[in-house]
């Protein structure tokens, strides 16, 4: 037998020990590190940049709007067939009624915003519940909740809003209601079926085999390994939302107030003037689709950045 | 109170077993902890065939005692472990026969009778250890979920006694190892995890089912001596499920050999290596690759697949497959199984044409000449 010398086993000790040490404290969950690779991916960050422009616009509002949304400044090249453009001390010119358009566009992003980020949670809340039922359960409750599910899911999204709106009467409030209804369905769905692939793993097995009861494993086990999925479609979610909520205020069932200024309901009353000033139009437009854009690229990077599949 | 303080034999607070198993040194008797009698399984499907995964299996494990099952993939050796712990789905599963745990009938027993037993008194060992660790979960909590459930601790009991159960199975740094997740642990330490958080309770019976199929050669070692050092420390009824006759060789007291859902052959470890009677059992240690096989012998696998097996009720599954198949030893009287018999002390045999070896005792011999 060998025998090494002092100085070599005290090196060797030395750099098993080296060897051994973690590289930060503690553990690096499966998220963390999904967030990491977020944070060096170009795409997700235009999209995250781009959401929390819009979200720093909705807080400061108040701050940065040079103008009062609602006030109609008397400008006297203000009549039929002649909207004023942009000029000194109205940045992108002013409506048919003479209110500034930047005002309205920055104090917009609140209404589009709230209502996207409100219906969604609405939505994803009551999706997951159902969801939670039906993969938990299985059986007749998973059968009942999920053919209540194909039947809402069978309705166009945008019929189920403008009649759920039609229905709780015109106001911010049912407006949420109304696209949070459209987005239950997806949720419930996405959340069963991961749900199922996750109940049969072998992980819940092993968890059944020691013992832990049923509804630890749902709930520690089961929905925190199903969960990707949602937090991927809730962001791709809020696209969609913001888009329904210009639509449905598009089509005169958004949020009555006048003093809330909102993108679809600006685009709707510009479609009046569109041979004017077509500009009306196409900011609360530009607005609608780069936020969407935002939500829709952080959610796809998202997607990749969870899925087992990109993880090294 | 430690594991490792525990006197031998003694159960642990939380867990139930009456002390069927007499204190010192001796953990042997011969009241088994496990009895399975005629256990079948079979997974019925609508508008399909029923498929009998185990047809009619009876073992039993005493303490202190390591048997194993042993057979190709699909022979039922997995889908018997999952029956015994009553883990099997209730739906489009038939369970008959019978599964006693210290004299409690555990098929068709109450679900939270049988979740109260599961990692208190009996536990598993999966194969696969990336994949039976809850991924977004770190290993503290899934091993503390053990002692929260069964033994009453508070949290800090139990993210105490974690560690000590990490130290036991030999993770370094088991401090640190409990605030990581599965994917930052080697194969290896993730099935020490796993036997730490199976031996939680110290139960009386553990079944291990392919627990080193995932590991590399050497890792297999270390995991096999702990196993081993697990069941003379504390008297618990091992029971290994495994394809590898390595494993059996190192670790097992009595080994039952399986095919196409039923025992085929039954025999002490080292008579079985010495003089397999079976020639299924003769196939699998021939495929063994050996050392002292010269170059360029080739191997001798045994023909076909576990797919070419016939019905049991027509004869014998191996058939054909069989280097000693005969004309009888497919059944004229449909239903007349070959039976399962005994063929010398300690050993049972189903087969009618079985390898005859020259040192084998003339009783046996007989038996199988007179078929």
């Amino acid at each position: 037998m060998t025998v090494l010398g002092q100085y070599k086993r005290e090196r060797i000790d030395a750099l098993a020990a080296q060897a051994g040490q973690p590289e930060g404290e503690g553990g690096v969950s499966l998220t963390r590190s999904a967030f990491r690779r977020l944070r060096r991916d170009p795409v997700a960050i235009t999209g995250a940049v781009i959401v929390l422009v819009f979200l720093a616009v909705a807080a400061f509002a108040p701050l940065l709007a040079p103008r009062d949304p609602i006030t109609q400044y008397l400008l006297s090249e203000i009549r039929p067939g002649s909207i004023p453009g942009p000029r000194q001390g109205f940045p992108l010119g002013v409506d048919n009624l003479g209110r500034d358009l930047l005002s309205r566009l920055i104090w917009g992003s609140r209404q589009s915003l709230l209502i996207g980020f409100v219906s969604t949670v609405l939505g994803v809340l009551v999706g997951m519940t159902l969801g939670i039922l039906a993969g938990a359960f299985g059986g007749w409750v998973d059968a009942v909740v999920m053919r209540f599910v194909d039947i809402l899911l069978s309705i166009p999204g945008l019929l189920m809003a403008i009649t759920v709106s039609v229905l709780l009467g015109q106001s911010q409030t049912s407006l949420m209601i109304a696209i949070a209804v459209t987005q239950v369905p997806i949720f419930a769905r996405l959340l069963r079926g991961s749900m199922l692939a996750q109940r049969g793993s072998d992980y819940a097995v092993a968890a059944r085999a020691l013992g832990v009861r049923r509804g630890r494993i749902v709930f520690g086990h089961v929905l925190p390994n199903s969960l990707s999925p949602v937090i991927v479609q809730a962001t791709l979610s809020l696209a969609t939302a913001i888009i329904e909520a210009a639509a449905l205020s598009f089509l005169g069932l958004g949020d009555p107030d006048i003093a809330r200024p909102e993108w679809g309901a600006m685009l709707a009353n510009a479609q009046d003037f569109l041979s004017v000033r077509p500009a009306l139009a196409i900011w609360p437009a530009l607005c609608i689709i780069v936020v969407a854009l935002g939500f829709t690229l952080l959610g796809e990077r998202l997607r990749e950045a969870l899925d087992p599949k990109f993880r090294r | 109170m430690t594991i490792e303080s525990l006197p031998p034999g003694s159960s642990p607070p939380g867990s139930s077993p009456p002390g069927s198993w007499p204190d010192g040194d001796a953990h042997r008797t011969d009241v088994p902890v496990l009895e399975v009698d005629d256990l079948t399984v079979t997974f019925t499907r609508r508008g399909e065939q029923a498929t009998r995964a185990v047809d009619g299996i009876s073992f039993s494990v005493t303490p202190g005692e390591t048997i194993g099952l042993v057979g190709e993939s699909g022979c039922g050796k997995s889908v018997t472990s999952l029956a015994v712990m009553g883990l099997l789905p209730r739906r489009g599963v038939r369970i008959g026969g019978s599964v006693r745990f210290d004299g409690q009938e555990l098929v068709g027993a109450d679900q939270r009778r049988l979740r109260a037993l599961r990692g208190a008194d009996m536990a598993m060992v999966f194969q696969d250890p990336l994949s039976s660790l809850n991924p977004v979960v770190p290993i503290g909590t899934q091993v503390t979920e053990v002692l929260l459930e069964h033994r009453g601790m508070s949290r800090r009991e139990a993210a105490d006694e974690a560690t000590r159960l990490l130290d036991r199975v030999g993770i370094p740094d088991p401090t640190r190892r409990l605030k990581e997740y599965p994917h930052q642990l080697s194969g290896g330490m993730r099935q020490r995890a796993l036997i730490a958080m199976a031996l939680a309770c110290s139960p009386r019976l553990l079944i291990a089912d392919e627990p080193t199929t995932a590991l590399d050669v050497t890792i297999q070692a270390q995991i096999l001596e702990l196993l081993r050092e697990l069941v003379v420390d504390s008297g618990t009824a091992l029971v290994m499920i495994t394809h590898d006759l390595g494993v059996v060789a190192g670790l097992c007291d009595r080994v039952h050999v399986m095919y196409a859902g039923k025992i085929i052959e039954t025999a002490d470890r080292h008579e079985l290596f010495a003089r397999p009677r079976q020639p299924y059992t003769g196939g699998l240690l021939a495929s063994v690759p050996r050392l002292d096989a010269g170059r360029g012998v080739p191997l001798t696998p045994i023909r076909g697949s576990a797919r070419d097996a016939i019905p049991w009720a027509e004869g014998c599954a191996f058939a054909p497959r069989c280097d000693n198949a005969q004309d009888d030893c497919l059944t004229e009287v449909a239903g007349s199984t070959v039976p399962l018999e005994y063929d010398g002390p300690g050993r049972e045999l189903r087969c009618r044409h079985p390898l005859e070896h020259p040192s084998v005792g003339a009783g046996a011999t007989a038996a199988g000449a007179a078929r």
